[in-house]
């Protein structure tokens, strides 16, 4: 079915990479080119075909978030830097509250909560992490204070909304109090919370609100708050494969177009239809096609199974094209542990091999 | 046919189709009324939901108190025939402070609950009476204190603006309804009972037994059931003061009808069946040789119950009967100087329907039909008591003037004002106790009633809204019979289908319908003056023959039988017209019953009713002009009463209507058109989206699930302080809401979450209705929710001029301060927003050692006092949320400290939809583990697709659909009973948006990567978390307390008690054989016991002695259950010996 003016690599063709999407059902989403599955033919690991395959290119990037292509390796891969970028990937986040006073309506637990949950503009790079059982340094410890007061505005225009000073608390209001070296270290971009606008508590005239806050560096699997990303994720590239042998009736080509997301077909003059490939990865497989019986048998809905769309929403002090290293440093440093583990295993001579075969995961 | 020729055909239709009238052709079809449930806002602004207790009670405050004053205004004395004191006015005040020294009157109901006092009002009464010989008029005088209803007439929250309830810290969208009695908030809730004053005919099928009862009520309360049945084919009158029955000719002839022809004629008429039918009882009366009315007289004045203390001297049995029948039989029916002609035609009437029942079986009534059925309001009970209450006063004011008056010389002229004011708060104390505790037990009316009165459930702001529209039947909950528990026909549109609880009241409980109302009474003279001049013939001068004639229908005005008219649909229509333009009350209801031929007017209290668009000539009145009017605030609901637009009809009228539910639906005869059909659920039912495409016991269990739900309970939650208070940290409204939702305010005091639901099988921990939660979901604060438990205590002054006291925290042998006592401030109370850990002291009270010393000793300084402080239990920590130190009404200094818990959801805690799909949380999961769709989206919960195919819960899976259209579309969806919006719209805003039209995603797991293999239904449907959470669930225990009797460990969580191994564990363990396991739960771990028994005498000894041998000789020791030990001396000493035969095994 490979059209021959395909701007797409004549691979993106090859039946083996597809996942198919039908109307009911989901098949082949599973990577059947591996050792032993395919008589005669060789799939063990190859650095040399890896590399061949392996394609990373940036398509969006903006501010906060990128999207880019990761093309030729396995799910379990790309889902390893997804979990990674939700779970593993450290960032500072407020962890403990001194409450000195506050006589707003929010209670203390569900203030703390909530300043737990401000993304920090700070280097997580910059810390150690601080255990249970640590001290408190100027090296594990980000100190903030929250110290407002809702009082009436003298010079506030009549009739304005707002007459009210700090009637709303936002992120913003957080004062940094550097500790012992950090006054010089962050000196060129003091911390302070990435977006100034969260709204954390509302304030009646004479309530205020006097809380210190440490924070401290963290992992994403132990709090959401240590999450860095908004959401990293990735969607597989759809494919839509017309038939050529069952053409689409001219009179139901727009009808045809619209059941795809704008743009994924073209419908020339004559009600001639066919599929734009540079815009094929905005379909949004919404499958609606597949629900016309008029049009059974005439297309194809695929997605290529090792071609992931990256989307990453950094909501941290990482920049979104950041984010994706920092996961494989993560990963990295893991497969370090474990080799270290896996060595350190083959260097004992069968002292703690036991003879059934068990093994120790002691330092793993 | 020519061209020309169609030409002008073609020109005169068009003619015909040219706007002519009002912008409109004659093609055009018939507008129908837009927005007419824009009728139901505007009715809920002056009745319905709460207004049934807030108008009964405005009723009873406003006339009825001023009836019952009327009945009983007179005070007299037995000494001093020249004294007298009469009432002339009462009057209930406002809500005021009892304070002697308080400089402020006003008080608000938060200060009331937040106090532990009663929000009541004085009671005023002007009297006139004797002092000496001239005549004292007194205004004003306070005889005692009511307790008022809140957003009642005397309420100072009626009429008031947002701010100015939110300057008394009272929410806008509480209900109001109830009581404020000694701090706590207590609802009168409705109870239903059969109509008083109405015949009712029923039939035993297996006696045989056809009779027809009326259970006879008159202003005053007297209360008395009359029969007429059949025994033994024959027709007898019953009553609880006649000993006999009597034989229903001899009933007749005593009431004045002597001949037998006209008793024949006034029972069977002229129908064959019915006069041989009724013939015995002729030859009965004649065998026992009654004739004439004396003779009857004389008959039934032996068999009467004489009740009466002796006065006077003793009465003729003839006048004993001519009492009775004139009082206490039928006592509704009025006899007018000895004119007993009315009664016997109600009488014969009751007779003819028996005898219509023998014929036809099907002639009986139906105890269950809701027409046939009265609420009873807050007003009646109150007015009911305040009789009662208002009696006893009197009599103990004569008594006391009495007593006063006995005594010849006064110093002073006697001011029977001063008697007055000592007598004491017998009203005030007589409502408080009676509302605190529910027991109206009032021996002058006969009634003792208990759980009149509930606690108002403020778990959520659905639970205390469900109580107010909730109605308790009298019916006996033990009792097996289904019909009254049943569905019947006649609740449509009055009492919710629904809501109903499960269980032993189901179907006793009902709750009200949305748009609904109670009637007050309405005075009836000036109907009946109405229904004469509407051509309505006097019954008085009826003979049987016209009564039962081919075309006379008879006429009833609350059940008394007033007159005849031979045009039945033309006095109905008439009267509904003149009803209409508002002429008298638009709750009389006026109906034709045409199986009795009757024409029933009914102006009495407690029917339901509901209002309905007039129908004429097939157009409704209300047109889309109105409800313009209506959307602009034109027009009230009260102006479309008053231009006879919209009628309420009761269940009896609305039988003799023809309704159209839709307007498509209109025929020539439609007489009424509903004005929404979702008003026929009540408020709770109403929350649950798409309730018509549920299996319907699926909203039954909503109804009663929404009632636990933790939210919101009121603008004022933060102010209340109340035993066990539940919240949501973060409430949401749902995003399928309905049109009640907003009508209620459920939007604004909402109670639960829009969470993100994947309908996919997720690990097996989900089996059972199970949910999976995502970790993330709960970090981020997805079903957070508080927990506030109140702590009171009061700082007590005791009669020996001793008081408990507060003290700082004591220091100890070192000078340092216990942990305990860490967070106890100087004034011995725990400081605001201090942690609690489990042990922690938060009130350092400390009592005198003497309290209970009732000798006075003056010298309070010097006792020694002891430590009584107020530990904190819970086993996880709490929060110091609120402190308040107040005095009570008598003084004493109360104190009140509100803890608070956080508690994030874990293992366990039950949540649901509102589909009546509950579950609990089976598995928490990171949000890397959880599946995600294209968009990156995780889901919140995950819920077993097992959940759907056995419980049939559509409307939930249509929520979802709506949920999520309504997330894309960026607005809210509505899923109103019988309407909503609909699927077709959703899966095409689904279709616009990217989206699968089903609402099923294709999701990629989260732990292997792969895409998966099924798509997943995907979206928001609206979780409610329920009150039953783990933390005040889970127990265990090793050691621990044993009771003091049994030594047995103690029973239950709240005790730290053991877990039973009960009657059927031991059996299993007595099959297995598994003896020692036995022992050891049994004896050992439980309640053993060494004891000393004697070999010789069996009985127990001690210390290796055996006091009845009087040696130490064969003593043995052996182990046994402390209980068995207990057993044996308690035997002992009922004189029964018990005596242990001791072996070796």
């Amino acid at each position: 079915m490979a059209s021959s003016s395909s701007s797409l690599p004549p691979s993106v063709f090859n039946p083996r990479r597809h996942v198919g999407v039908n109307l009911e059902r989901v098949t082949n989403v599973t990577n059947t080119e591996y050792p032993g599955h395919y008589p005669d033919e060789d799939h063990s690991w190859d650095l040399a075909k890896f590399k061949q395959n392996l394609q990373l290119s940036v398509k969006r990037l903006s501010q906060r978030s990128i999207e880019f292509d990761l093309v030729g390796v396995d799910a379990s891969i790309a889902n390893a830097f997804r979990r990674i970028l939700i779970a593993e990937v450290p960032t500072m986040a407020i962890e403990h509250v001194y409450v000195w006073n506050n006589t707003s309506v929010i209670q203390d637990e569900v203030l703390a909560q909530r300043l737990g949950l401000i993304p920090l503009d700070v280097d997580p790079r910059m810390f150690e992490f601080r255990t249970q059982t640590d001290t408190p340094t100027d090296r594990n410890t980000l100190v903030f204070q929250l110290n407002v007061t809702c009082e009436r505005m003298k010079n506030a225009p009549r009739g304005s909304t707002s007459q009210h000073k700090h009637e709303y608390v936002r992120s913003e209001d957080l004062e940094w109090v550097p500790q012992g070296e950090q006054e010089v270290v962050f000196a060129d971009k003091p911390p302070a919370p990435t977006n100034k606008e969260i709204v954390l508590a509302k304030l009646a005239p004479g309530q205020e609100i006097n809380v210190e806050l440490h924070a401290i560096k963290g992992v994403g699997k132990e709090h959401a708050k240590w999450n860095p990303v908004a959401t990293a994720s990735y969607r597989l590239h759809p494919l839509v494969l017309l038939n050529p042998s069952k053409p689409i009736p001219p009179h139901l080509a727009d009808k045809f177009a619209k059941c795809f997301s704008p743009g994924v077909v073209r419908v020339e003059s004559g009600g001639k239809v066919s599929i734009d490939e540079r815009n094929l990865r905005k379909e949004s497989m919404s499958r609606e096609v597949l629900r016309h019986p008029e049009f059974e048998g005439c297309v194809e809905l695929k997605r290529i199974r090792d071609w992931f769309i990256f989307t990453i929403e950094s909501e941290s002090h990482y920049k979104p094209e950041e984010l994706f290293l920092e996961s494989v440093k993560v990963m990295r440093a893991k497969i370090a542990s474990v080799r270290e583990a896996a060595e350190a295993l083959i260097a004992q001579p069968g002292a703690d091999a036991r003879v059934d075969g068990d093994v120790e995961m002691a330092t793993a | 046919m020519t061209a020309s020729n169609y030409e002008e055909e073609e020109q005169e239709w068009d003619k015909l189709n040219q706007t002519n009238w009002r912008g409109l052709g004659l093609t055009d079809p018939i507008k129908s009324v837009e927005d007419k449930w824009l009728l139901l806002p505007a009715f809920l602004k002056v009745k319905g939901l709460v207004k049934q207790h807030i108008d009964s009670f405005n009723y009873f405050v406003d006339v009825d108190i001023k009836n019952i004053l009327r009945a009983n205004n007179k005070v007299t004395s037995d000494v001093d025939p020249r004294f007298w004191l009469k009432y002339t006015d009462i009057n209930i005040g406002f809500p005021d402070r009892t304070d002697a020294d308080a400089v402020d009157k006003s008080v608000t109901p938060h200060e009331c609950r937040l106090r532990d006092t009663t929000y009541s009002a004085p009671i005023l009464v002007t009297i006139q009476y004797t002092r000496g010989k001239t005549v004292v008029r007194r205004q004003n005088v306070n005889i005692g204190r009511i307790p008022i209803m809140l957003r009642s007439n005397k309420c100072v929250l009626t009429g008031r603006t947002e701010a100015q309830l939110a300057r008394m810290t009272e929410c806008p969208l509480d209900p109001g309804g109830y009581f404020i009695v000694k701090g706590t908030e207590k609802v009168i809730l409705v109870q239903e009972q059969l109509s008083k004053n109405r015949i009712i005919v029923e039939i035993d099928p297996t006696k045989g037994i056809v009779q027809a009862s009326c259970t006879s009520s008159t202003h005053g309360g007297l209360k008395s059931k009359t029969y007429v049945a059949t025994k033994k084919g024959k027709i007898y009158l019953r009553h609880n003061s006649i000993h006999e029955d009597v034989p229903i000719v001899i009933a007749l002839k005593a009431l004045g009808i002597q001949s037998d022809k006209e008793i024949l004629l006034l029972t069977a008429g002229n129908h064959e069946a019915y006069k041989s039918a009724f013939s015995p009882n002729l030859e009965e009366a004649a065998k026992l040789g009654v004739y004439t009315r004396h003779q009857a007289l004389e008959y039934i004045g032996s068999r009467v119950k004489v009740n009466r203390k002796v006065v006077g001297p003793r009465r003729p049995a003839w006048e004993e009967a001519l009492e009775a029948l004139a009082t206490i039989v039928l006592a509704h029916v009025p006899v007018h100087g000895l004119d007993f002609r009315s009664k016997a035609i109600f009488v014969a009437t009751m007779t003819r329907r028996v005898l219509m029942a023998m014929d036809d079986e099907k002639m009986v009534d139906d105890r269950d039909y809701v027409g046939n059925k009265r609420l009873e309001l807050a007003g009646q009970l109150l007015a009911l008591l305040f009789e009662d209450l208002f009696k006893t006063f009197n009599a103990n004011l004569k008594s006391a003037i009495d007593k006063v008056l006995k005594k010849p010389s006064r110093t002073s002229e006697f001011d029977a004002f001063n008697t007055m004011q000592f007598q004491g708060d017998h009203i005030t104390s007589g409502f408080v106790r009676a509302i605190s505790t529910g027991n109206w037990s009032l021996k002058r009316f006969k009634m003792d009633r208990a759980g009149v009165t509930h606690v108002l459930s403020r778990l959520s702001f659905i639970s205390a809204l469900g109580m107010m529209t909730r109605i308790s039947s009298q019916f006996e909950k033990t009792r097996k019979v289904s019909g009254p528990r049943a569905l019947q026909p006649s609740q449509w549109g009055m009492l919710c289908p629904s809501d109903t609880p499960e269980g032993e009241a189901c179907g006793l409980v009902k709750n009200l319908a949305l748009m609904t109302h109670i009637t007050t009474d309405v005075e009836e003279e000036p109907i009946i003056r109405i229904a004469f001049m509407l051509g309505v013939e006097d019954i008085s001068v009826a003979t049987g023959t016209e009564i039962y004639g081919p075309n006379t229908f008879v006429v009833n005005v609350n059940g008394t039988i007033i007159g005849l008219t031979r045009y039945p649909a033309r006095f109905v229509t008439n009267f509904r017209k003149l009803r209409r333009a508002g002429r008298f009350s638009e709750f009389v209801s006026a109906y034709i019953n045409h199986h009795h031929r009757t024409v029933l007017i009914a102006s009495d209290g407690g029917r339901i009713c509901r209002p309905m668009i007039i129908v004429e000539n097939g157009r409704p009145r209300v047109t889309s002009d109105h409800t313009l009017q209506l959307k602009k605030g034109l027009l009230t609901f009260d102006d479309f009463l008053r231009k006879g637009l919209v009628e309420y009809l009761d269940v009896n009228e609305e039988n003799d209507s023809y309704i159209a539910l839709y307007e498509r639906d209109i025929v020539p005869a439609t007489t009424h058109l509903e004005i929404e059909p979702f008003t026929l659920l009540g408020a709770v039912a109403g929350l649950i989206p798409y309730p018509h495409h549920n299996q319907s016991p699926r909203n039954t269990y909503q109804c009663a699930m929404g009632k636990q739900a933790i939210g919101a309970i009121g603008y004022n939650q933060l102010n209340r302080i109340d035993t066990l208070l539940y919240l949501s940290v973060y409430p949401q409204q749902p995003m399928v809401k309905t049109k009640t939702i907003e009508l209620i305010g459920y939007d604004r005091l909402p109670a639960g979450q829009n969470a993100t639901v994947a309908v996919m099988s997720y690990s097996g921990y989900d089996i059972e209705d199970a949910l999976i939660q995502n970790k993330a979901s709960l970090d981020r604060g997805y079903g957070r929710c508080q927990v506030l438990r109140k702590n009171t205590t009061l700082i007590r002054k005791y009669p020996n001029g001793t008081f408990d006291r507060l003290a700082d925290a004591p220091a100890d042998d070192n000078g340092q301060i216990q942990k305990k006592y860490d967070i106890i401030q100087l004034d011995g109370l725990a400081g605001v927003g201090e942690r609690v850990d489990p042990g922690d002291v938060y009130i350092n009270k400390q009592t005198p050692t003497n309290a209970n010393d009732n000798s006075f000793t003056g010298q309070a300084a010097t006792v020694p006092y002891k430590n009584a402080p107020m530990t904190y239990k819970s086993p996880v920590a709490g929060y110091i949320d609120k402190v308040m130190i107040t005095d009570t009404e008598n003084d004493q200094t109360l104190i009140k400290v509100l803890i608070r818990q956080t508690r994030r959801p874990e293992l366990g805690d039950k949540f649901s939809s509102r589909h009546g799909q509950k579950g609990v949380c089976g598995l928490i999961v990171n949000q890397e583990d959880m599946p995600f769709n294209d968009q990156g989206i995780v889901p919140d919960t995950i819920m077993n697709p097992h959940g759907f195919p056995s419980r049939m819960t559509v409307g939930k899976m249509i929520e979802l659909l709506a949920g999520k259209a309504g997330v894309l579309a960026g607005k809210l969806q509505y899923g109103t009973a019988f309407g909503g919006s609909k699927v077709e719209d959703m899966s095409r805003i689904l279709i616009e948006n990217g989206f699968s039209y089903s609402g099923k995603d294709m999701l990629t797991s989260g732990i292997t990567g792969e895409p998966m293999e099924a798509y997943v239904y995907f979206g928001p449907i609206y979780y409610q978390k329920l009150k039953h959470m783990v933390m005040d669930k889970m127990h265990a225990r090793a050691r621990g307390p044993r009771a003091t009797l049994t030594r047995q460990p103690t029973e239950g969580r709240s005790r730290e008690g053991g877990l039973r191994l009960g009657e059927m564990e031991r059996d299993c363990l007595i099959g297995y054989g598994a003896t020692q396991l036995l022992l050891e739960r049994l004896m050992i771990s439980s309640d053993k016991f060494e004891v000393n028994a004697c070999e010789e005498c069996g009985l127990l000894g001690y210390n290796g002695w055996c006091t009845y041998c009087k040696s130490s000789k064969k003593m043995a020791q052996l182990t046994i259950p402390y209980a068995a030990k207990l057993l044996f001396q308690e035997l002992m000493a009922m004189n029964v010996v018990p005596r242990l035969v001791l072996d070796d095994a």
